[in-house]
């Protein structure tokens, strides 16, 4: 019978000690060969520690916890055979495993390398490599960055790399002013086409409207599960009669944009699909639809977006509603507009008008469930099924909130709208 | 013996070593330097401080033997001097006690406990160090391998007997008769040359083609030119393959002959090596870089807290590096930002004349791809050099052809050792020829003909 001491083995990225995080064994224990003695844990990985030999564990080299030094011992086993105890020096030559195999019965009264472990996780990167070999070797002029070594120690000290510092000295020595320069305005000081990184910050409070835009969105957007639904509706016809309109209006008639339209279209097919002018009390778990179709038009102001609201645009002509429109608009823009004429609201247009691109995806005015998005009017070339003719087209993005609306009545509810538009005459039957 | 927990702990106290336990102990790491013989290492106590000042002596005896022959220095006369190497071998080991004694004293004022013995790891934290009195265990979180080098031995000529490294020819009982000197390398070359002008018959065998190998030709002419002055045989291209009787060594010269060479002492100076054997380095998991330790940039072995400083990582075996090394070392554990960045080692070999290399030489930039201008200023034209009798040799100045950064200075001369630190401090600095030929070298010095090379180098220099 002998002694086995197996050492913690060097855990493979070039760490001098590791922690114990798991013993697998305690003393009494009977090991096999390679039967897991313990774990531990460098700052990469976890790597378990096989038994290189058979044995009894007589005693254990630490707590868990404890950080132990590669090649301090780890367990000492009791073996049949000498063990490795009396060795004097472990052994410097490289034997071959199929070698030591051979001798397998006999395995313990050679001093043999601890074999190395198997690590539990992703393999730890080699090493080797990625640092330079050696200092002192002379150094290439190459593209090193010339400084005095004072300018090198400020430059460390202060975490500079010189190597981005434009030097003004001769042979473009960077001198302890570019260094000056670089801390105080970044990596661009000084360059020649007279760009400068501006690294200012200021700071504005969040206050007042800008505060309650940035509460409610953020409510909108956490509470509701959007969907937003994109379709193109030809306003060729549309257009034409509001050219009409708008030439043969009375005086006392407001200028038609297409928004009255629209609203007009969304009574119409709110008409057949009362869930989508509804509002959702989501902490209740209530419905509320609305028999009036009350529209808010997003609109911006000086101070940020505000939402007038045209109260029952069911019970308003287009000209009525383009006359509300532009009454709200005019109030909103001065600061004047009522409490009234700010809130109430079932249902909601966004438009950025010529500004309006090509797709939106809206942000539902919370607790309403859906928000009609119009984008730009663009001529573009359509197939009639002969020949490709210019048609007048506007993009149509809107969100509906998924949880109460299905994608499948909102398709149809924007389908309804896109046909009603296309075909005017049919909003005002 | 009670166990020794610390910060730092140093293996060896030599160049590298005691710098890294002085810095760490000024930046109050708790610190333990372990050495096993005297701290200074292999420079203070046989190698670049005895050395230089048997060849100081050497240097002074020839001198004096020379007025006395009216050879040189007009206006003096004297008779028959005499050399007794016992007393010069007392003022040298005094000279090397009074600066080991001053390394000690500066330890310990830096709060650094030294622990004399042969320290060994046991593991990656911990070293056992053999003293006088026992087994001292020393745990540390750092450890700063600062073992050094030693010298070649030639499997031919191993060392014993009169077969001696450079270490025993500074210790020699008598001046030998016949030397003969294996290796013409910087080594060899300011022994040999010492010996001789004390007064032996001295032979050199040098493998390669020309002696200083590792210098450019123009730079080693004047040594050479000496080397004959003096009556010292060059053997190039000649290999030594052991020793006949006992009492000659046998040399196959260039031509394929065998010449055999009495010798009373052979002094084998075929390089140094590090010490990589004796500390416990097989218990460690250290990646190498051939026969040297790897270290980055920083300095850091493979293993996490385990660094490495001065001949054990790398040429050039300079002290000065070693010490540039231990001081970066310890500022970096003591959390200092550093890193290796130096423009320049320069080397000196205390050859008659001396030479002194920092930089790149016109043939080093050129494989570097480096179109280069240069420029140099012979001594001949130096009014300092001619009232020291010493008018052999020059400044030669390297800078680059498109915006004058100087990447090297070199000279050969005598006493142009000194002129290292203006070469270093030119590089460093990041000097144009300009900068270099614009400052006031103070007359009548030596160092005037470095403005002057830089001047020459531009084409328009003013005492040439």
């Amino acid at each position: 019978m002998g002694e086995y001491i197996i050492k913690l083995p060097d855990v493979g990225e070039g760490v001098a000690e590791a922690e114990l995080v798991e013993w697998n064994v305690v003393i009494g224990d009977v090991v096999k060969e390679d039967s897991i003695l313990a774990s531990v844990m460098t700052d990469k990985a976890a790597v378990e520690i096989p038994s290189p030999v058979e044995g009894t564990v007589l005693w254990l080299g630490g707590e868990v916890g404890e950080s132990l030094a590669v090649g301090s011992p780890l367990v000492r086993l009791e073996v049949s055979g000498e063990g490795n105890v009396s060795a004097a020096k472990p052994a410097t030559q490289s034997r071959k495993p199929a070698e030591a195999a051979t001798q397998a019965g006999d395995a313990q009264t050679a001093p043999e390398p601890i074999p190395r472990p198997k690590p539990a996780s992703p393999s730890p990167p080699a090493r080797a490599d990625t640092r330079p070999a050696v200092v002192g070797t002379p150094r290439r002029d190459g593209g090193k960055p010339l400084a005095s070594p004072a300018v090198r120690q400020r430059a460390r000290d202060a975490g500079i790399d010189l190597r981005q510092v434009r030097g003004s000295g001769p042979a473009g020595r960077i001198t302890h002013e570019d260094l000056d320069a670089f801390a105080e305005t970044g990596p661009l000081a000084g360059d020649a086409s007279g760009l400068r990184a501006n690294t200012s910050v200021r700071e504005i409070k969040v206050i007042g409207l800008r505060r309650r835009i940035a509460e409610k969105m953020a409510l909108s957007k956490s509470r509701i599960a959007h969907i937003t639904y994109v379709d193109e509706v030809d306003v060729t016809a549309l257009e034409e009669l509001r050219a009409q309109l708008n030439r043969q209006k009375l005086d006392n008639q407001p200028k038609l944009t297409v928004l009255p339209f629209l609203m007009r279209a969304m009574v119409k097919a709110i008409a057949e699909q009362p869930a989508i002018n509804a509002h959702f009390d989501d902490d209740a778990g209530v419905i509320y639809q609305h028999g009036g179709v009350h529209i808010g038009v997003a609109a911006q102001t000086p101070t940020g977006l505000v939402v007038p609201v045209v109260r029952h645009a069911e019970a308003r002509d287009v000209w009525n509603c383009g006359a509300e429109l532009n009454r709200l608009a005019d109030a909103a823009k001065a600061g004047t507009a009522s409490r009234d004429d700010l809130t109430g609201s079932t249902i909601t247009i966004t438009s950025l008008g010529a500004m309006g691109g090509l797709v939106t995806t809206p942000v539902i005015n919370h607790p309403e469930v859906a928000i009609v998005g119009v984008n730009k009017i663009q001529i573009r070339p359509m197939w009639d099924g002969s020949q490709f003719v210019p048609r007048k087209m506007m993009n149509l993005s809107s969100s509906f909130d998924h949880r109460v609306i299905d994608g499948w009545d909102a398709a149809v509810f924007v389908q309804r709208i896109k046909s009603l538009l296309e075909s005017p005459a049919m909003i005002f039957i | 013996m009670k166990d020794i927990s610390c910060t730092v702990l140093i293996l060896g106290a030599g160049p590298g070593g005691y710098v890294a336990a002085i810095r760490a102990g000024q930046l109050g790491l708790d610190t333990v330097v372990v050495e096993a013989v005297k701290p200074g290492g292999t420079c203070l106590n046989v190698g670049c401080i005895p050395s230089k000042a048997l060849i100081h002596a050497a240097d002074e005896f020839l001198k004096i033997r020379e007025i006395a022959s009216g050879e040189r220095t007009p206006g003096i006369t004297l008779t028959s001097p005499a050399f007794d190497l016992a007393v010069c071998r007392d003022w040298k080991d005094g000279i090397v006690n009074r600066l080991t004694n001053g390394v000690a004293s500066l330890l310990k004022k830096a709060g650094v406990k030294t622990v004399q013995g042969w320290g060994r790891f046991r593991d990656g934290k911990t070293v056992e160090v053999e003293t006088g009195l026992g087994t001292q265990v020393i745990r540390a979180e750092h450890v700063i391998i600062a073992t050094g080098s030693e010298p070649v031995a030639l499997p031919s000529l191993p060392f014993g007997g009169r077969i001696v490294s450079s270490t025993e020819a500074l210790a020699l009982g008598a001046i030998p008769e016949r030397l003969v000197v294996i290796g013409a390398g910087y080594i060899g070359l300011e022994l040999g040359t010492a010996f001789c002008k004390l007064g032996s018959q001295v032979t050199m065998v040098e493998a390669t083609d020309r002696i200083l190998p590792l210098y450019d030709p123009e730079l080693t002419r004047p040594v050479a030119a000496r080397l004959r002055e003096l009556g010292i045989t060059v053997l190039l291209g000649a290999k030594a393959r052991g020793m006949a009787g006992g009492e000659a060594v046998i040399v196959e010269t260039a031509d394929g002959s065998e010449a055999r060479l009495p010798a009373d002492i052979v002094l084998v100076t075929a390089g140094r090596r590090p010490l990589t054997e004796g500390w416990g380095r097989e218990q460690l998991a250290l990646d190498m870089n051939g026969s040297f330790v790897a270290v980055d940039d920083r300095c850091r072995t493979s293993m996490r807290g385990i660094w490495a400083v001065g001949d054990i990582t790398g040429e050039p075996m300079l002290a000065h590096r070693a010490m540039a090394q231990g001081e970066m070392v310890a500022e970096i554990i003591a959390g200092g930002k550093r890193a290796w960045d130096k423009t320049a080692i320069p080397a000196v070999c205390f050859t008659d004349p001396e030479i002194v290399s920092a930089g790149l030489s016109p043939e080093q930039a050129r494989v570097a791809g480096i179109e280069v201008k240069t420029g140099q200023f012979p001594f001949q034209a130096n009014g300092r050099a001619m009232t020291t009798e010493s008018e052999v040799g020059f400044v030669r100045i390297v800078a680059r052809a498109d915006n004058h950064l100087v990447l090297g200075l070199q000279a050969v001369g005598a006493g142009v050792s000194e002129l290292s630190s203006p070469f270093a401090l030119a590089l460093e600095m990041g000097c144009r020829l300009e900068d270099v030929a614009a400052t006031i070298h103070a007359h009548p010095t030596l160092g005037e003909a470095i403005p002057e090379s830089a001047l020459r180098a531009l084409g328009h220099a003013l005492h040439i």
